[in-house]
């Protein structure tokens, strides 16, 4: 860590999450939620998977038509608030301080770690290497799920974005594919969250 | 007043069957109804702060807010991506809100097209005039509500160079269509002037047959394939949004690519 970088996260003893990113994850995670939900069942109209289709306990919209309403009412606000949240993120420098540098021997032995129970939570202003990988890639994620949804959305008028996809029906894979990583993602944070519940207040109250 | 022109033999429940598979709820409220309160998202609404008619009644002022976005974004020269015939998707599917069985069966030798509104001629059109007209051809993409795309080749004709043949006021918000069988489309007037907006009578080279919305369907490659009416009968240019069959149900009124 750069002495820097130092001087800025020293405040972090008393506040580990400030009050931009506590609003940001939260306006996320409702965000995220919805369209999760919908996007679920906008993908029962017409399955990518024939074995695989979405139980209407779990899908938001009742059918198509709602589904879509709320998918793109959804929209807005995670595409703003996400603008919001990664242009904080890298001005910041929040971003480069908390997630960067990523080595490859840190997330083995982080790993390792983890599989045996001994990866130390103890301080949460810094994260280990597999946090700054799984957060790295979420916001990865993010990025690509809001682009490819962009070339499903308006494969004419943004025809350029959607060949950079491959196309309108690879686009549609490709956003599928990131809804997995971020439910892939979520399973994980949330399990954890509640494991190491101080993480938890720690985004609600900021220590 | 406008006609309904239902085509006898043509039975109005059969509207509904497509419907009915996707929709909980035939009626036109409560679309949403139950929709906020599933599973995960019971914290949403479970509390009764948001009831399903808020719910819905938001939902729906967004979805204008998105018309208008989509209106914005909508480019009057961009053109939609063609392909070459080999891209074509054969069989190209049937698809309506009814068997292909029961899809209207319109006579060509007695078919008027029937032009109304803001036009100067108001003569309804025989199908052999309409044939005459000069020939535009497309290979374009036709993406459903649902998710799914098909590539088809359609010819007929421009409908900018219909609506300008028959004096239309193209100041017009909306050109309205009406279809044998009661299905109904507005289209915005910037959509139904773009290059490759088609009033379409052939499907790969061949004259429409039943199931692809003979005598003559609308094809439109910026809109959603429900926004691309067939087995159309009338048009109307107008300032008042009729709305449509789906759009009335919940479907996004602009619906664009």
């Amino acid at each position: 860590m750069s002495a820097e970088a130092m001087v800025t996260a020293a405040p972090a003893a008393t506040t580990i999450h400030p009050r931009w990113v506590r609003v940001c994850h939260w306006i996320n995670a409702l965000a995220i939620l919805v369209m999760i939900g919908s996007g679920w069942e906008i993908y029962n109209a017409s399955p990518l998977f024939d074995s695989l289709k979405f139980s209407k306990q779990i899908t938001l919209g009742n059918w198509l038509a709602g589904a879509l309403l709320w998918h793109f009412a959804a929209m807005w606000v995670l595409v703003i608030n996400g603008v919001v949240y990664v242009t904080f993120g890298i001005i910041t420098g929040r971003f480069r301080r908390k997630l960067l540098p990523i080595r490859l021997g840190d997330v083995i032995a982080d790993m390792r770690a983890a599989l045996t129970f001994k990866l130390a939570h103890d301080d949460l202003s810094r994260y280990n290497a597999i946090q700054r990988l799984l957060y790295l890639g979420v916001i990865l994620a993010g990025v690509v799920i809001v682009l490819s949804g962009i070339s499903i959305w308006k494969p004419v008028q943004f025809q350029e974005l959607t060949a950079l996809f491959g196309g309108y029906d690879a686009a549609r894979y490709v956003h599928f594919f990131a809804m997995a990583a971020i439910v892939g993602f979520l399973v994980v944070h949330v399990a954890l969250a509640l494991i190491v519940p101080k993480s938890l207040r720690a985004m609600i109250t900021g220590r | 007043m406008r006609q309904r022109k239902i085509i006898p033999g043509v039975d109005p429940k059969l509207l509904i069957k497509d419907a009915a598979r996707l929709m909980p709820d035939a009626s036109r409220r409560g679309f949403l109804r139950g929709a906020a309160s599933l599973g995960a998202l019971t914290f949403l609404t479970g509390c009764d702060i948001i009831d399903g008619d808020t719910a819905e009644s938001v939902l729906r002022r967004i979805s204008e807010f998105n018309d208008g976005a989509q209106a914005a974004i909508f480019s009057r020269t961009k053109l939609a991506p063609t392909y070459p015939e080999s891209a074509i998707t054969r069989p190209f599917p049937f698809n309506g809100y009814y068997d292909e069985d029961d899809a209207p069966e319109v006579d060509g030798k007695t078919y008027k097209l029937e032009v109304t509104g803001l036009v100067d001629n108001k003569k309804p059109w025989t199908l052999e005039e309409l044939h005459a007209l000069p020939e535009v051809s497309q290979i374009t993409r036709h993406i459903c509500v649902e998710g799914w795309s098909a590539i088809g080749s359609w010819q007929g004709t421009r409908l900018s160079d219909f609506l300008e043949r028959v004096g239309a006021d193209t100041r017009a918000k909306y050109v309205w269509f009406e279809c044998a069988e009661g299905y109904t489309n507005t289209i915005d007037m910037p959509t139904a002037l773009h290059p490759q907006t088609q009033m379409t009578f052939k499907f790969d080279n061949k004259v429409l047959p039943r199931s692809y919305g003979f005598p003559m369907k609308i094809r439109i490659p910026t809109k959603l394939g429900f926004k691309n009416p067939k087995y159309v009968v009338a048009m109307e240019v107008t300032n008042t949004d009729k709305g449509g069959y789906w759009e009335d149900r919940g479907y996004n009124w602009f619906s664009g690519l």
